[in-house]
């Protein structure tokens, strides 16, 4: 079983994201189950998701407490959020941020971060901060549990509000390219 | 090869079904399209709206051909429907906590004049406190009045049993409406993977329409519907009791075609779901947890790893919970020495869940004494998880050495 939580704010589409992975997933023939957090659906408020895939059947249908892999496709929520609660150790962390490694706070459970200027892509592709697409293709290019032809045809089929397909397969596959994956070293003290 | 090696339904291979990803609303509203009504209308309310949305998608993209009646409220959906009953009409719509109340009076009314009209519930608590996610007291709170409740663990259950629900409520036998009823939030927008019934073996599961005319209204036939009886006079009193009588054997004779046509279901389709009560490791099993609806994914997560460190526990689950299933009950009640019951609603009366409340009744026919304990989790969109399961269990293993304790156990209290 790997468990990814999502965060991000009202309207960025962390919801349609786990969704969308999930529908990825099962194109590679894996089980995939999303779910979301319920709270009152306003725009920006912070929003989380939770997405469960393994080889064989899922049966629980909860929240996730212990993540593998955290998603965050706002660069401003950890300010407010604690996104790391849980977080197994040597966990991954795929954040959305125009700033290099040294810059970002990262908890001591993390092992592994994919930082993506998700941002600024997601203004030149579709003139507004909507990232979702462009952390999905980052998440694959992180951990590489998703393949990004999969994700491409879960976009596909994929009913889009806000932007045209065309732009997300863009966003997909810029967000998947222009991620720096970084392995956390961790000494112990002798 | 001689005939007599031809495969039958029995051991016929299911069509190849084709795999999707939804939510399970949406699988409500594909499994309503399969089954073919001819009438649906609808009011939207947190967290059936989606459902209700994804049915209009469906009608308005040629995929569903039914009339949708979008009326002012929830009194108005069902009157409408009762009226698409009468003329003879396949008819659905989908409700849930608040929108559930303000039906209360066609809905007590459908029952009884034996309308095999389908509704979703899509559970949510009751108001107030103020809350808008999942919970089971809306559906709970109407389990006396005469419709057939079902309860779905999955998406794809959901999907399976919307369809059969049509054929349960329209058999000549039963003729009663029917809840299906699917965990607000958890399973109404959990997406997961689940297989597509072909509609033509749908068709061929559903066969062809078949209305009881003793309850339609029809030009060349008149007749009066729903007469005015009861009084202390003259057939009044009789007559009454002559229709409680039919609601009852409806609601009796309901157990055995649950059973049916979740058999037939399994032959054409291959996917098997108990219909009154589903035993989960129970051989061998000392004590048990009791578990309805979406919660039992997790609660089956927790028995197998308390089967792996030794644990002698196994897990009942209701899925038709109006009519009570009590003889199929009673079996798996037998096999156990304690019993842990976990509602996802409140049961004020007794201060208790209502599930646990109604299996009280059960335990008593089995003739001897079975510690138990009541357990109210998942209230208002709360999670129940692996973890809390494992209280249960832990909790339910003491009973037979230690006093059962006099309230309920509420597993969120401390989250």
């Amino acid at each position: 079983m790997y468990e990814v939580r999502f965060h991000g704010r009202g309207g960025q589409g962390a919801v349609t994201a786990a969704s969308m992975l999930a529908s990825a997933l099962l194109e590679e023939g894996k089980y995939a189950v999303s779910i979301p957090s319920f709270g009152f659906e306003r725009r920006g408020a912070p929003v989380v998701s939770f997405l469960r895939c393994s080889d064989r059947e899922i049966r629980q249908l909860t929240n996730i407490y212990t993540p593998d892999c955290l998603i965050c496709v706002d660069p401003t929520l950890a300010k407010s959020v604690d996104i790391f609660s849980g977080l197994k150790p040597g966990g991954t962390l795929v954040q959305a941020t125009h700033k290099p490694l040294a810059e970002v706070v990262i908890a001591d459970t993390v092992g592994v971060v994919g930082l993506c200027d998700a941002i600024g892509i997601a203004l030149e592709v579709f003139k507004r901060p909507i990232t979702n697409t462009i952390m999905l293709g980052a998440f694959a290019k992180t951990t590489g549990v998703v393949s990004l032809e999969a994700l491409k045809r879960s976009l596909e089929e994929s009913d889009f509000r806000d932007a045209g397909l065309a732009q997300n397969l863009i966003a997909l596959e810029r967000g998947y390219n222009e991620t720096t994956v970084h392995t956390i070293e961790r000494r112990v003290a002798a | 090869m001689t005939t007599a090696t031809l495969a039958t339904p029995n051991q016929a291979k299911p069509a190849k079904q084709k795999v999707i990803l939804c939510e399970g609303n949406e699988a409500a509203a594909l499994g309503v399209a399969l089954a073919r009504p001819d009438m649906v209308a609808v009011y939207p309310i947190t967290p059936q709206s989606s459902l209700v949305e994804h049915v209009a998608k469906l009608i308005a993209d040629g995929r569903m051909d039914a009339d949708i009646v979008d009326a002012e409220g929830e009194h108005s959906v069902l009157s409408v429907l009762q009226g698409a009953a009468l003329a003879g009409a396949r008819t659905y719509t989908a409700t849930c906590g608040p929108g559930l109340a303000f039906m209360f009076e066609p809905y007590f009314r459908t029952s009884g004049m034996r309308l095999p009209i389908v509704m979703s519930i899509v559970t949510r608590d009751g108001i107030t406190p103020q809350s808008v996610w999942g919970g089971h007291q809306d559906a709970m709170t109407v389990r006396e009045v005469g419709w057939v409740q079902v309860y779905c663990e999955t998406v794809q259950e959901v999907l399976d049993t919307t369809i059969m629900a049509f054929k349960i409520a329209e058999h000549h036998d039963v003729m009663l409406p029917v809840n299906v009823c699917l965990d607000g939030n958890y399973l109404s927008y959990g997406t997961s993977r689940v297989e597509l019934p072909d509609q033509a073996e749908v068709d061929a599961f559903m066969g062809v329409k078949d209305v009881n005319w003793h309850v339609a209204l029809d030009p060349l036939r008149p007749m009066a519907v729903d007469p005015l009886t009861g009084g202390s006079g003259g057939k009044g009193p009789s007559t009454f009791v002559r229709y409680r009588k039919g609601q009852c054997r409806g609601m009796q004779n309901s157990l055995r075609v649950i059973e049916e046509v979740h058999e037939e279901w399994a032959q054409r389709f291959g996917r098997r779901f108990a219909p009154l009560v589903e035993e989960y490791r129970m051989d061998g099993a000392d004590y048990a947890i009791m578990t309805l609806g979406s919660m039992t994914g997790a609660a089956k997560d927790a028995i197998d790893e308390a089967r792996d460190a030794g644990k002698r526990v196994g897990l009942i689950k209701i899925k038709t919970f109006s009519p009570f299933p009590v003889e199929a009950l009673l079996k798996s009640l037998a096999k156990v020495q304690a019993l842990g019951v976990v509602d996802r609603s409140v049961g004020f009366r007794w201060n208790c869940g209502p599930m646990y409340q109604e299996t009280m009744g059960v335990l008593y026919r089995l003739g001897r004494h079975v510690p138990s304990m009541s357990f109210i989790g998942g209230l208002a969109g709360a999670d129940i998880t692996v973890g809390h399961f494992h209280r249960v269990i832990e909790a339910t293993e003491k009973l037979p050495s230690s006093p059962a304790p006099s309230e309920p156990v509420w597993l969120n209290e401390k989250d």
